[in-house]
């Protein structure tokens, strides 16, 4: 057996084993992701839906896959469009066929393996519309855990990923809670929507914006009080996507109901 | 097709993007990690501890953790989309990832484990060079034996009293050292996933200390069957040596046979007190997210109690559990009840990562819907290899293959090192 003073010893030489690989803890430090975004910057881009005005036509879905290069047959998309219906005895049916690529033109709800599910008419106490897209998080869980900084947040707020340095480990995927991520089909890296920042940093409307018939989507600059989608924002009762997972998301929702998920 | 969309099933409400992408061989990844890890442990136990009944293992499962180590990175490699950028980790780590940590901790504890071998095996390594030198015809394969024991000696040739007295000091700092840095690097994969808050599966802080103790099961276990294997070969062998050369020295199957027993009861002892402690931990957590039921609890009560009662409770709890543990507890443990005790063990700790993280995917971040993963049996594409059955045997059978090779040159049966 040992005895105190072998023991004494030995516990030094593992706490001392112990301090070398807990060097490495010291960088877990989110002041450094903090420090990164307090910048003088004049743009913080965000993103409103009024899920009132949403038809469920799926244009910006489409829009959105040409516009991107997102194989368009692939079950993979950066942005979606969900539908609610709300029956009578309180039960919540959702669905999102191809992400609505194609609009909603069935009244049956895809239960993905159970099938479709028909809802008679006179069940249905409300229905609506919810498209969806990366929040461009203030607080991107999916920066934090990329392992070689290819997920990463520019100066005016948006989350942009290199193609070129990610090496395909899906942490970034689990990371998100809105599950908005995926692996490009072609590309084989990581891939998600930027608020098609190759467009807005032109000047231009994102695509699905552009492709939206009623008006249901709207991009703007959050730092600029004249902006018209910070104005709405300012002045009305806007909520975000699962607000207690502190990310901070910075699409902003119009007339949001309780069941959206 | 996007990646994941082959072997995922679809459940009610599930997010487009949602398929699972963590597969088998994340499964194998905290696996094979662990078995490294409880492997180390078990060999320091008496390096540092001085618990001179598991002397004969002890050496047995240091070699087996290096056979074990770089396979502890296979699995990642293969289940990373671009398996060539692998590498970005070490060029660019950014280390607000857990994931960033692994190639410095993984560095660090190989470091450890080959310069505790090597201080195990100097005197062994420097005798066989001082042999194959002073004999005179040589034949090729003991020319090629001398180059590597040489090579191996790092001209460290010094085997007075005072030299092996200090490679003995060595191997018990670097065991010493060895057993923090072996936990960290296991207890950090467990952080990987607890620090998910994403995932209301894997969100707990006692996910590391979880991996650590099912880990030193698993590597115990493993250490002690593969063991309990190579010395029934030994005898095997012995005993044919015995009848085709009958006039040599060879050892008796009773010689072998007790030392058997006494090193697979005292081993056994501590699976069973490692044993208690994972499963204390996990029922403590199950526990604790069913009395404070946040809103997540609802799909996860689904998950455990409906779709995986079988894997959990089952398969992990009670065949990879509690049947070990009673054939570990009741009286007059037999070599052959602990060989069946390891395996299952073996079994629900695979299992227990397994539900870890599948289970963790079970479930639609909607909370309104499921996924199942149909694990491809078959390989019809390089996906479906690395991402299935066959890929995950292929990691499993490496270390062995690995073990085989390394004992060619350092063997771990009949040397005498420095202790
Ligand atoms: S919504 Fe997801 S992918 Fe987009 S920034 Fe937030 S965490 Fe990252
Ligand atoms: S998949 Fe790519 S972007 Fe996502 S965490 Fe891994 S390396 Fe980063």
């Amino acid at each position: 057996m040992i005895n105190r003073r072998q023991f004494c010893k030995r516990a030094i030489i593992a706490v001392g084993g112990l301090m070398l690989p807990l060097a490495a803890l010291e960088i877990f430090d989110p002041r450094t992701l903090q420090a990164e975004k307090e910048t003088g910057n004049k743009t913080r881009w965000g993103f409103l839906v009024d899920t009132r005005k949403c038809v469920g036509c799926g244009f910006c879905v489409k829009a959105c896959k040409i516009e991107n290069e997102v194989p368009y047959d692939a079950n993979v998309t950066r942005t979606w469009v969900e539908r609610y219906v709300v029956t009578r005895d309180g039960k919540t049916y959702i669905d999102s066929p191809k992400g609505a690529r194609d609009g909603f033109t069935s009244p049956k709800i895809d239960q993905n393996h159970h099938g479709m599910h028909e809802i008679p008419p006179q069940e249905v106490t409300k229905a609506f519309f919810v498209p969806k897209l990366c929040n461009q998080c203030e607080n991107p869980p999916c920066v934090q855990v990329c392992p070689v900084g290819a997920t990463y947040q520019t100066e005016d707020g948006v989350v942009l990923i290199d193609r070129t340095w990610c090496i395909g480990c899906g942490y970034c995927i689990m990371g998100c809670p809105y599950s908005v991520r995926f692996f490009h089909p072609v590309h084989h890296v990581a891939e998600k929507c930027n608020f098609c920042y190759h467009r807005i940093s032109q000047g231009m409307k994102t695509a699905c914006v552009d492709a939206c018939p009623f008006g249901a989507r709207s991009v703007g600059n959050l730092k600029d009080p004249d902006d018209p989608v910070t104005r709405i924002i300012m002045t009305e009762r806007v909520s975000v996507l699962k607000e207690e997972y502190g990310t901070k998301p910075q699409v902003f929702y119009l007339g949001l109901s309780k069941e959206v998920k | 097709m996007g990646h994941g969309e082959v072997w995922t099933l679809k459940e009610f409400f599930v997010y487009p993007n949602e398929y699972i992408y963590w597969s088998i061989q994340i499964v194998m990844y905290p696996f094979m990690t662990g078995l490294v890890a409880g492997a180390f442990v078990l060999s320091s136990l008496y390096h540092v501890f001085g618990l001179k009944q598991l002397k004969d293992i002890a050496r047995f499962s240091l070699v087996f953790s290096l056979a074990l180590l770089p396979v502890a990175m296979m699995p990642l490699m293969l289940h990373l989309q671009q398996p060539l950028r692998g590498i970005n980790v070490m060029m660019t780590p950014h280390f607000t990832s857990a994931i960033a940590a692994f190639g410095i901790v993984f560095t660090t504890y190989g470091l450890i484990v080959a310069s505790e071998i090597w201080f195990v095996y100097r005197r062994f390594i420097v005798e066989s060079v001082l042999e194959l030198r002073a004999k005179g015809e040589k034949t090729s394969a003991e020319w090629l034996k001398l180059t590597i024991y040489s090579v191996l000696s790092m001209g460290a040739m010094d085997l007075s009293p005072e030299a092996l007295n200090k490679d003995e000091r060595a191997v018990t700092i670097l065991a010493g050292v060895g057993i923090p840095v072996a936990c960290f690097l296991h207890g950090y994969a467990g952080f990987i996933f607890g620090s998910v808050k994403a995932n209301a599966l894997w969100m707990t802080p006692l996910m590391p200390v979880i991996f650590i103790c099912s880990a030193v099961v698993s590597g115990i276990a493993l250490c002690l069957l593969t063991y309990i294997l190579t010395m029934e070969i030994r005898k095997l062998i012995a005993a044919y040596n015995r009848k085709t050369y009958p006039k040599e020295q060879h050892p008796s199957p009773e010689e072998l046979g007790s030392v058997e027993l006494h090193v697979v009861k005292t081993t056994a002892k501590y699976l069973v007190m490692f044993l208690v402690l994972a499963i204390t931990l996990e029922l403590l957590d199950l526990i604790f997210r069913g009395y404070t039921a946040v809103r997540s609890w609802d799909i996860l009560r689904r998950v455990i109690y409906e779709k995986d009662f079988v894997k959990i409770f089952v398969l992990q709890y009670g065949m990879g559990n509690l049947i070990p543990f009673l054939l570990f507890l009741v009286p007059g443990l037999t070599v052959r009840r602990a060989a069946v005790g390891c395996a299952l063990c073996l079994v629900g700790i695979f299992m227990m990562r397994w539900n870890v993280v599948i289970g963790g995917q079970a479930f639609s971040g909607s909370f309104a819907g499921f996924m199942e993963y149909k694990l491809p049996l078959w390989p019809d594409d390089l996906e479906t290899f690395k991402e299935g059955l066959m890929g995950a045997l292929m990691v499993a059978a490496t270390p062995f293959v690995l073990f085989y090779t390394i004992t060619r040159i350092l063997p771990v049966f009949g040397v005498k090192d420095s202790h």
